[in-house]
Protein backbone atom coordinates (compact mmCIF):
# COMPACT_ATOMS: atom_id res chain seq x y z
CA UNK A 1 0.00 0.00 0.00
CA UNK A 2 1.60 3.28 -1.09
CA UNK A 3 0.67 6.89 -0.34
CA UNK A 4 -1.92 7.08 -3.13
CA UNK A 5 -3.52 3.78 -2.19
CA UNK A 6 -3.80 4.82 1.44
CA UNK A 7 -7.33 5.68 2.58
CA UNK A 8 -8.17 9.37 2.26
CA UNK A 9 -10.21 9.04 5.44
CA UNK A 10 -8.74 10.63 8.54
CA UNK A 11 -9.47 8.54 11.63
CA UNK A 12 -7.33 10.57 14.03
CA UNK A 13 -7.97 14.23 13.40
CA UNK A 14 -8.47 17.38 15.45
CA UNK A 15 -6.49 15.87 18.32
CA UNK A 16 -4.62 17.96 20.87
CA UNK A 17 -1.10 16.53 20.47
CA UNK A 18 1.72 19.09 20.46
CA UNK A 19 2.63 20.49 17.06
CA UNK A 20 5.02 18.06 15.37
CA UNK A 21 4.12 15.07 17.57
CA UNK A 22 5.59 11.83 16.22
CA UNK A 23 3.18 9.62 18.16
CA UNK A 24 0.14 11.21 16.54
CA UNK A 25 1.64 10.57 13.10
CA UNK A 26 2.13 6.88 14.01
CA UNK A 27 -1.52 6.60 15.09
CA UNK A 28 -2.86 8.52 12.09
CA UNK A 29 -0.99 6.43 9.52
CA UNK A 30 -1.71 3.03 11.12
CA UNK A 31 -5.44 3.79 11.21
CA UNK A 32 -5.38 4.88 7.57
CA UNK A 33 -3.82 1.51 6.71
CA UNK A 34 -6.30 -0.48 8.83
CA UNK A 35 -9.45 1.44 7.88
CA UNK A 36 -12.98 1.65 9.31
CA UNK A 37 -12.95 -1.77 10.91
CA UNK A 38 -10.09 -1.05 13.32
CA UNK A 39 -11.04 -0.95 16.98
CA UNK A 40 -8.37 1.03 18.84
CA UNK A 41 -7.38 0.52 22.47
CA UNK A 42 -5.34 3.25 24.14
CA UNK A 43 -4.06 3.14 27.71
CA UNK A 44 -3.27 6.29 29.68
CA UNK A 45 -0.64 8.27 27.80
CA UNK A 46 -0.33 11.13 25.36
CA UNK A 47 -2.36 9.57 22.58
CA UNK A 48 -5.38 8.90 24.77
CA UNK A 49 -5.00 12.26 26.51
CA UNK A 50 -4.98 14.16 23.22
CA UNK A 51 -7.63 12.02 21.53
CA UNK A 52 -10.39 11.81 24.13
CA UNK A 53 -11.37 15.19 25.60
CA UNK A 54 -15.09 14.82 26.20
CA UNK A 55 -17.14 15.91 24.36
CA UNK A 56 -14.36 16.20 21.81
CA UNK A 57 -13.45 12.75 20.42
CA UNK A 58 -10.73 12.86 17.79
CA UNK A 59 -11.10 9.22 16.68
CA UNK A 60 -13.51 8.56 13.81
CA UNK A 61 -13.34 4.79 14.34
CA UNK A 62 -14.26 2.87 17.48
CA UNK A 63 -11.70 3.67 20.16
CA UNK A 64 -11.52 3.17 23.90
CA UNK A 65 -9.22 4.04 26.80
CA UNK A 66 -8.00 1.02 28.75
CA UNK A 67 -6.56 0.81 32.22
CA UNK A 68 -2.87 1.66 32.10
CA UNK A 69 -1.73 -1.89 32.85
CA UNK A 70 -4.46 -3.62 30.89
CA UNK A 71 -4.08 -2.61 27.24
CA UNK A 72 -3.58 -6.14 25.93
CA UNK A 73 -6.19 -7.71 28.22
CA UNK A 74 -8.77 -5.18 27.04
CA UNK A 75 -7.81 -6.06 23.46
CA UNK A 76 -8.45 -9.72 24.30
CA UNK A 77 -11.85 -8.79 25.71
CA UNK A 78 -12.82 -6.77 22.65
CA UNK A 79 -11.69 -9.59 20.41
CA UNK A 80 -13.81 -12.07 22.36
CA UNK A 81 -16.81 -9.73 22.27
CA UNK A 82 -16.62 -9.10 18.54
CA UNK A 83 -16.15 -12.82 17.87
CA UNK A 84 -19.18 -13.61 20.05
CA UNK A 85 -21.22 -11.18 17.96
CA UNK A 86 -20.09 -12.94 14.82
CA UNK A 87 -18.24 -9.90 13.50
CA UNK A 88 -15.75 -10.51 10.69
CA UNK A 89 -12.89 -8.53 9.10
CA UNK A 90 -11.94 -6.27 11.96
CA UNK A 91 -8.60 -5.46 13.59
CA UNK A 92 -8.18 -4.94 17.30
CA UNK A 93 -5.24 -2.56 17.49
CA UNK A 94 -3.58 -0.73 20.36
CA UNK A 95 -1.51 2.42 20.59
CA UNK A 96 0.35 2.19 23.85
CA UNK A 97 3.32 4.29 24.91
CA UNK A 98 6.73 3.01 25.93
CA UNK A 99 5.87 3.28 29.62
CA UNK A 100 2.50 1.61 29.02
CA UNK A 101 4.20 -1.20 27.11
CA UNK A 102 7.64 -1.97 28.51
CA UNK A 103 6.87 -1.18 32.15
CA UNK A 104 3.24 -1.07 33.17
CA UNK A 105 1.48 -3.17 30.52
CA UNK A 106 4.12 -5.85 29.93
CA UNK A 107 2.33 -8.51 31.97
CA UNK A 108 -0.94 -8.18 30.04
CA UNK A 109 0.99 -8.12 26.76
CA UNK A 110 2.85 -11.27 27.75
CA UNK A 111 -0.43 -12.99 28.57
CA UNK A 112 -1.94 -12.12 25.20
CA UNK A 113 1.14 -13.50 23.40
CA UNK A 114 0.88 -16.68 25.50
CA UNK A 115 -2.67 -17.18 24.29
CA UNK A 116 -1.73 -16.03 20.78
CA UNK A 117 -4.77 -13.76 20.75
CA UNK A 118 -5.47 -12.26 17.34
CA UNK A 119 -4.51 -8.66 18.09
CA UNK A 120 -2.14 -6.03 16.70
CA UNK A 121 -0.27 -4.37 19.54
CA UNK A 122 1.45 -1.14 18.47
CA UNK A 123 3.81 0.56 20.89
CA UNK A 124 4.61 4.16 19.95
CA UNK A 125 7.91 4.84 21.60
CA UNK A 126 8.68 8.43 22.58
CA UNK A 127 11.21 7.13 25.11
CA UNK A 128 9.68 8.48 28.33
CA UNK A 129 6.42 9.01 30.21
CA UNK A 130 5.60 12.16 28.25
CA UNK A 131 2.00 12.77 29.24
CA UNK A 132 2.89 13.23 32.90
CA UNK A 133 5.91 15.43 32.19
CA UNK A 134 8.85 13.40 30.82
CA UNK A 135 9.68 10.76 33.41
CA UNK A 136 12.12 7.94 32.61
CA UNK A 137 10.73 4.60 31.43
CA UNK A 138 12.61 1.37 30.72
CA UNK A 139 12.70 2.49 27.07
CA UNK A 140 14.45 5.81 27.81
CA UNK A 141 17.93 5.65 26.26
CA UNK A 142 21.14 5.82 28.24
CA UNK A 143 22.26 9.31 29.19
CA UNK A 144 18.95 11.07 28.48
CA UNK A 145 17.73 13.83 30.74
CA UNK A 146 14.23 13.29 32.07
CA UNK A 147 12.54 14.85 35.10
CA UNK A 148 13.36 11.70 37.10
CA UNK A 149 16.92 11.45 35.75
CA UNK A 150 18.06 15.06 36.02
CA UNK A 151 21.72 15.53 35.16
CA UNK A 152 23.93 17.29 37.69
CA UNK A 153 27.32 16.78 39.24
CA UNK A 154 26.50 13.26 40.37
CA UNK A 155 23.86 12.02 37.90
CA UNK A 156 24.67 12.14 34.20
CA UNK A 157 21.10 11.53 33.12
CA UNK A 158 19.53 8.10 32.71
CA UNK A 159 22.02 5.47 33.84
CA UNK A 160 20.08 2.49 32.50
CA UNK A 161 19.99 0.99 29.03
CA UNK A 162 16.95 0.84 26.79
CA UNK A 163 15.08 -2.46 27.11
CA UNK A 164 14.91 -4.59 23.96
CA UNK A 165 11.18 -5.25 23.63
CA UNK A 166 11.52 -7.01 20.28
CA UNK A 167 13.74 -9.67 21.83
CA UNK A 168 11.31 -10.07 24.72
CA UNK A 169 8.24 -10.71 22.55
CA UNK A 170 10.34 -12.81 20.19
CA UNK A 171 11.40 -15.04 23.09
CA UNK A 172 7.73 -15.83 23.65
CA UNK A 173 7.37 -17.16 20.11
CA UNK A 174 5.14 -14.38 18.77
CA UNK A 175 4.12 -14.93 15.10
CA UNK A 176 5.08 -11.40 14.03
CA UNK A 177 7.10 -8.61 15.58
CA UNK A 178 8.81 -5.60 14.04
CA UNK A 179 10.39 -2.27 14.79
CA UNK A 180 9.55 0.75 12.67
CA UNK A 181 10.12 4.48 12.62
CA UNK A 182 7.89 7.36 11.61
CA UNK A 183 10.92 8.53 9.62
CA UNK A 184 10.31 5.60 7.25
CA UNK A 185 6.56 5.64 6.83
CA UNK A 186 6.39 3.33 3.81
CA UNK A 187 8.18 0.63 5.81
CA UNK A 188 5.82 1.25 8.75
CA UNK A 189 2.76 1.07 6.48
CA UNK A 190 4.00 -2.20 4.96
CA UNK A 191 4.50 -3.69 8.41
CA UNK A 192 1.09 -2.60 9.72
CA UNK A 193 -0.58 -3.99 6.61
CA UNK A 194 1.32 -7.27 6.76
CA UNK A 195 0.66 -7.67 10.48
CA UNK A 196 -3.06 -7.06 10.03
CA UNK A 197 -3.24 -10.10 7.75
CA UNK A 198 -1.44 -12.49 10.08
CA UNK A 199 -3.46 -14.53 12.58
CA UNK A 200 -2.30 -14.39 16.19
CA UNK A 201 -0.51 -11.78 18.25
CA UNK A 202 1.44 -9.13 16.36
CA UNK A 203 3.73 -6.56 17.91
CA UNK A 204 4.99 -3.40 16.17
CA UNK A 205 7.32 -1.04 18.01
CA UNK A 206 7.44 2.31 16.25
CA UNK A 207 9.91 5.03 17.18
CA UNK A 208 7.90 8.25 17.51
CA UNK A 209 10.04 11.26 18.44
CA UNK A 210 8.57 13.90 20.74
CA UNK A 211 9.73 17.51 20.24
CA UNK A 212 8.53 18.46 23.71
CA UNK A 213 10.36 15.73 25.59
CA UNK A 214 13.45 15.33 23.43
CA UNK A 215 14.14 19.02 22.88
CA UNK A 216 14.26 19.82 19.18
CA UNK A 217 12.25 22.03 16.80
CA UNK A 218 8.77 20.77 15.83
CA UNK A 219 9.63 20.51 12.13
CA UNK A 220 12.48 18.07 12.87
CA UNK A 221 10.38 15.09 14.01
CA UNK A 222 10.47 13.09 10.78
CA UNK A 223 14.11 13.91 10.11
CA UNK A 224 15.20 12.82 13.60
CA UNK A 225 13.20 9.60 13.26
CA UNK A 226 15.02 8.94 9.97
CA UNK A 227 18.41 9.80 11.48
CA UNK A 228 17.85 7.33 14.35
CA UNK A 229 17.48 4.54 11.80
CA UNK A 230 20.25 5.71 9.48
CA UNK A 231 22.90 5.95 12.20
CA UNK A 232 21.98 2.57 13.65
CA UNK A 233 20.53 3.73 16.99
CA UNK A 234 17.12 2.33 15.95
CA UNK A 235 17.50 -0.47 13.36
CA UNK A 236 14.45 -1.57 11.37
CA UNK A 237 13.97 -5.18 12.40
CA UNK A 238 11.39 -7.81 11.57
CA UNK A 239 10.63 -11.20 13.03
CA UNK A 240 8.20 -13.29 11.04
CA UNK A 241 7.41 -16.99 11.49
CA UNK A 242 10.69 -17.57 13.28
CA UNK A 243 12.78 -15.78 10.64
CA UNK A 244 14.64 -12.64 11.67
CA UNK A 245 15.68 -9.87 9.29
CA UNK A 246 17.11 -6.41 9.67
CA UNK A 247 17.43 -3.51 7.22
CA UNK A 248 21.13 -2.50 7.20
CA UNK A 249 21.83 0.97 8.61
CA UNK A 250 22.51 3.53 5.87
CA UNK A 251 25.26 5.19 7.80
CA UNK A 252 25.02 8.37 9.76
CA UNK A 253 26.66 9.99 12.74
CA UNK A 254 25.40 8.73 16.11
CA UNK A 255 27.00 11.65 17.93
CA UNK A 256 25.24 14.12 15.65
CA UNK A 257 21.95 12.35 16.33
CA UNK A 258 22.46 12.81 20.09
CA UNK A 259 23.62 16.40 19.73
CA UNK A 260 20.43 17.42 17.92
CA UNK A 261 18.40 16.86 21.11
CA UNK A 262 18.59 18.93 24.28
CA UNK A 263 17.86 15.83 26.41
CA UNK A 264 21.50 14.89 25.71
CA UNK A 265 22.96 18.42 25.84
CA UNK A 266 24.58 17.92 29.28
CA UNK A 267 26.78 15.10 27.99
CA UNK A 268 30.44 15.90 27.45
CA UNK A 269 32.15 14.99 24.19
CA UNK A 270 33.89 12.14 26.03
CA UNK A 271 30.54 10.82 27.28
CA UNK A 272 29.00 11.06 23.82
CA UNK A 273 32.05 9.28 22.43
CA UNK A 274 31.72 6.52 25.00
CA UNK A 275 28.02 6.09 24.22
CA UNK A 276 28.45 6.00 20.44
CA UNK A 277 31.52 3.81 20.77
CA UNK A 278 29.52 1.30 22.77
CA UNK A 279 31.52 1.45 25.99
CA UNK A 280 28.75 3.13 27.99
CA UNK B 1 -14.93 10.74 3.40
CA UNK B 2 -14.79 9.65 7.02
CA UNK B 3 -13.20 12.23 9.32
CA UNK B 4 -13.94 13.81 12.69
CA UNK B 5 -16.07 16.91 12.15
CA UNK B 6 -16.85 20.09 14.06
CA UNK B 7 -20.12 20.36 15.95
CA UNK B 8 -21.50 23.37 17.73
CA UNK B 9 -24.27 23.97 20.19
CA UNK B 10 -25.87 21.56 22.61
CA UNK B 11 -25.20 17.84 22.70
CA UNK B 12 -26.97 15.08 24.52
CA UNK B 13 -25.03 13.61 27.41
CA UNK B 14 -24.48 9.87 26.95
CA UNK B 15 -25.99 7.41 29.42
CA UNK B 16 -22.75 5.43 29.73
CA UNK B 17 -19.05 5.98 29.33
CA UNK B 18 -19.21 6.31 25.57
CA UNK B 19 -19.83 9.05 23.06
CA UNK B 20 -20.10 9.71 19.35
CA UNK B 21 -16.87 9.00 17.45
CA UNK B 22 -15.23 11.80 15.50
CA UNK B 23 -17.01 14.58 17.37
CA UNK B 24 -15.03 17.81 17.51
CA UNK B 25 -15.95 21.01 19.30
CA UNK B 26 -12.78 23.06 18.88
CA UNK B 27 -10.43 24.11 16.11
CA UNK B 28 -6.64 24.08 16.58
CA UNK B 29 -5.85 27.10 14.39
CA UNK B 30 -4.99 29.31 17.37
CA UNK B 31 -1.94 27.17 18.17
CA UNK B 32 -0.13 28.21 15.04
CA UNK B 33 2.64 30.81 14.94
CA UNK B 34 3.58 30.07 11.33
CA UNK B 35 1.46 29.04 8.39
CA UNK B 36 2.38 26.75 5.49
CA UNK B 37 2.08 28.61 2.17
CA UNK B 38 2.31 26.65 -1.09
CA UNK B 39 4.18 27.67 -4.21
CA UNK B 40 1.82 25.95 -6.66
CA UNK B 41 4.30 26.19 -9.51
CA UNK B 42 6.92 24.29 -7.55
CA UNK B 43 4.54 21.59 -6.23
CA UNK B 44 4.63 18.31 -8.17
CA UNK B 45 1.81 16.63 -6.25
CA UNK B 46 3.95 13.86 -4.76
CA UNK B 47 1.90 13.96 -1.50
CA UNK B 48 4.92 13.54 0.79
CA UNK B 49 3.66 16.51 2.82
CA UNK B 50 0.19 14.95 3.13
CA UNK B 51 1.67 11.62 4.23
CA UNK B 52 3.88 13.11 6.96
CA UNK B 53 1.51 15.67 8.46
CA UNK B 54 0.80 14.54 12.07
CA UNK B 55 -2.52 16.37 11.99
CA UNK B 56 -3.86 15.18 8.65
CA UNK B 57 -4.48 18.75 7.58
CA UNK B 58 -3.15 18.53 4.01
CA UNK B 59 -5.60 17.72 1.24
CA UNK B 60 -5.03 16.93 -2.42
CA UNK B 61 -6.71 19.33 -4.83
CA UNK B 62 -8.34 18.49 -8.17
CA UNK B 63 -5.34 19.85 -10.07
CA UNK B 64 -3.03 17.39 -8.23
CA UNK B 65 -1.55 19.99 -5.89
CA UNK B 66 -2.25 20.34 -2.18
CA UNK B 67 -4.11 22.68 0.13
CA UNK B 68 -4.02 23.16 3.92
CA UNK B 69 -6.88 22.94 6.40
CA UNK B 70 -5.98 26.04 8.38
CA UNK B 71 -8.68 25.35 10.98
CA UNK B 72 -6.61 22.41 12.24
CA UNK B 73 -3.02 22.93 11.03
CA UNK B 74 -0.76 23.57 14.04
CA UNK B 75 2.10 25.06 12.01
CA UNK B 76 4.70 22.43 12.96
CA UNK B 77 6.60 22.87 9.69
CA UNK B 78 7.09 19.14 9.00
CA UNK B 79 5.39 19.45 5.59
CA UNK B 80 7.79 22.20 4.54
CA UNK B 81 10.78 20.15 5.65
CA UNK B 82 9.78 16.89 3.94
CA UNK B 83 8.78 18.52 0.64
CA UNK B 84 11.38 17.42 -1.96
CA UNK B 85 10.65 20.53 -4.07
CA UNK B 86 10.80 23.12 -1.28
CA UNK B 87 7.34 24.16 -2.38
CA UNK B 88 6.08 25.02 1.11
CA UNK B 89 7.21 28.13 3.00
CA UNK B 90 6.43 28.55 6.69
CA UNK B 91 5.24 32.14 6.98
CA UNK B 92 4.82 33.90 10.34
CA UNK B 93 1.14 34.27 11.24
CA UNK B 94 1.64 37.80 12.52
CA UNK B 95 0.50 40.16 9.82
CA UNK B 96 -1.33 37.50 7.79
CA UNK B 97 -5.09 37.82 7.40
CA UNK B 98 -7.04 35.09 9.21
C1 LIG C 1 -2.22 3.14 36.89
C2 LIG C 1 -1.80 4.51 36.47
N1 LIG C 1 -0.61 4.99 36.87
C3 LIG C 1 -0.20 6.21 36.48
C4 LIG C 1 -0.99 6.97 35.65
C5 LIG C 1 -0.51 8.35 35.25
N2 LIG C 1 -0.09 8.42 33.87
C6 LIG C 1 -0.94 8.79 32.88
S1 LIG C 1 -0.23 8.90 31.38
C7 LIG C 1 1.28 8.48 32.02
C8 LIG C 1 2.49 8.43 31.14
C9 LIG C 1 2.44 7.41 30.06
O1 LIG C 1 3.69 7.23 29.44
P1 LIG C 1 3.81 6.39 28.14
O2 LIG C 1 3.12 5.10 28.30
O3 LIG C 1 5.24 6.32 27.73
O4 LIG C 1 2.97 7.24 27.07
P2 LIG C 1 3.27 8.76 26.63
O5 LIG C 1 2.52 9.65 27.56
O6 LIG C 1 4.74 8.97 26.68
O7 LIG C 1 2.74 8.86 25.25
C10 LIG C 1 1.18 8.24 33.40
C11 LIG C 1 2.31 7.88 34.27
C12 LIG C 1 -2.24 6.44 35.25
N3 LIG C 1 -3.05 7.12 34.43
N4 LIG C 1 -2.62 5.21 35.67
S1 LIG D 1 4.45 15.49 24.76
FE1 LIG D 1 5.42 14.51 22.99
S2 LIG D 1 4.30 12.59 22.65
FE2 LIG D 1 3.05 13.90 24.00
S3 LIG D 1 1.66 14.98 22.59
FE3 LIG D 1 3.45 16.31 22.93
S4 LIG D 1 4.87 15.79 21.25
FE4 LIG D 1 3.33 14.14 21.36
S1 LIG E 1 5.60 17.47 -0.77
FE1 LIG E 1 5.89 19.39 -1.90
S2 LIG E 1 5.82 18.79 -4.06
FE2 LIG E 1 4.98 17.08 -2.89
S3 LIG E 1 2.76 17.48 -2.89
FE3 LIG E 1 3.59 18.40 -1.01
S4 LIG E 1 4.01 20.54 -1.57
FE4 LIG E 1 3.73 19.40 -3.49
S1 LIG F 1 2.56 22.76 9.32
FE1 LIG F 1 2.41 20.74 10.33
S2 LIG F 1 0.22 20.60 10.87
FE2 LIG F 1 0.37 22.23 9.33
S3 LIG F 1 0.02 21.20 7.39
FE3 LIG F 1 2.24 21.25 7.70
S4 LIG F 1 2.69 19.27 8.65
FE4 LIG F 1 0.49 19.61 8.87
MG1 LIG G 1 6.16 7.54 26.30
Amino acid sequence: MNTRELSKNEYFFGHKACAGCGGSLAVRIALKVLGDRAVAVLPAGCMSAVGFNFPQLAFANNAIISTFAGTASMMTGILAGLNARGEKDFTVVSFAGDGGTADIGIQALSGAIDRNDDILYICYDNEAYMNTGIQKSSLTPYGARTTTTPPGTVSRGNEFRKKDMLEIVRAQGIPYAATASIGYLQDYMNKVEKASKIHGTKYIHVLAPCPTGWGYATDDTVDIAKAAVDCGVWPLREFENGVYSETPARGGDKAEYLRRQTRFSHLTDEEVGAITGGSL
Amino acid sequence: MIKPTLHSGEFTYPEGTYFQAGYLTQKNAGWRTARPVLDTNACVGCLQCYLHCPDGTILETDDKKVTFDLDFCKGCGICAKVCPKNAIAMTPERGLSQ
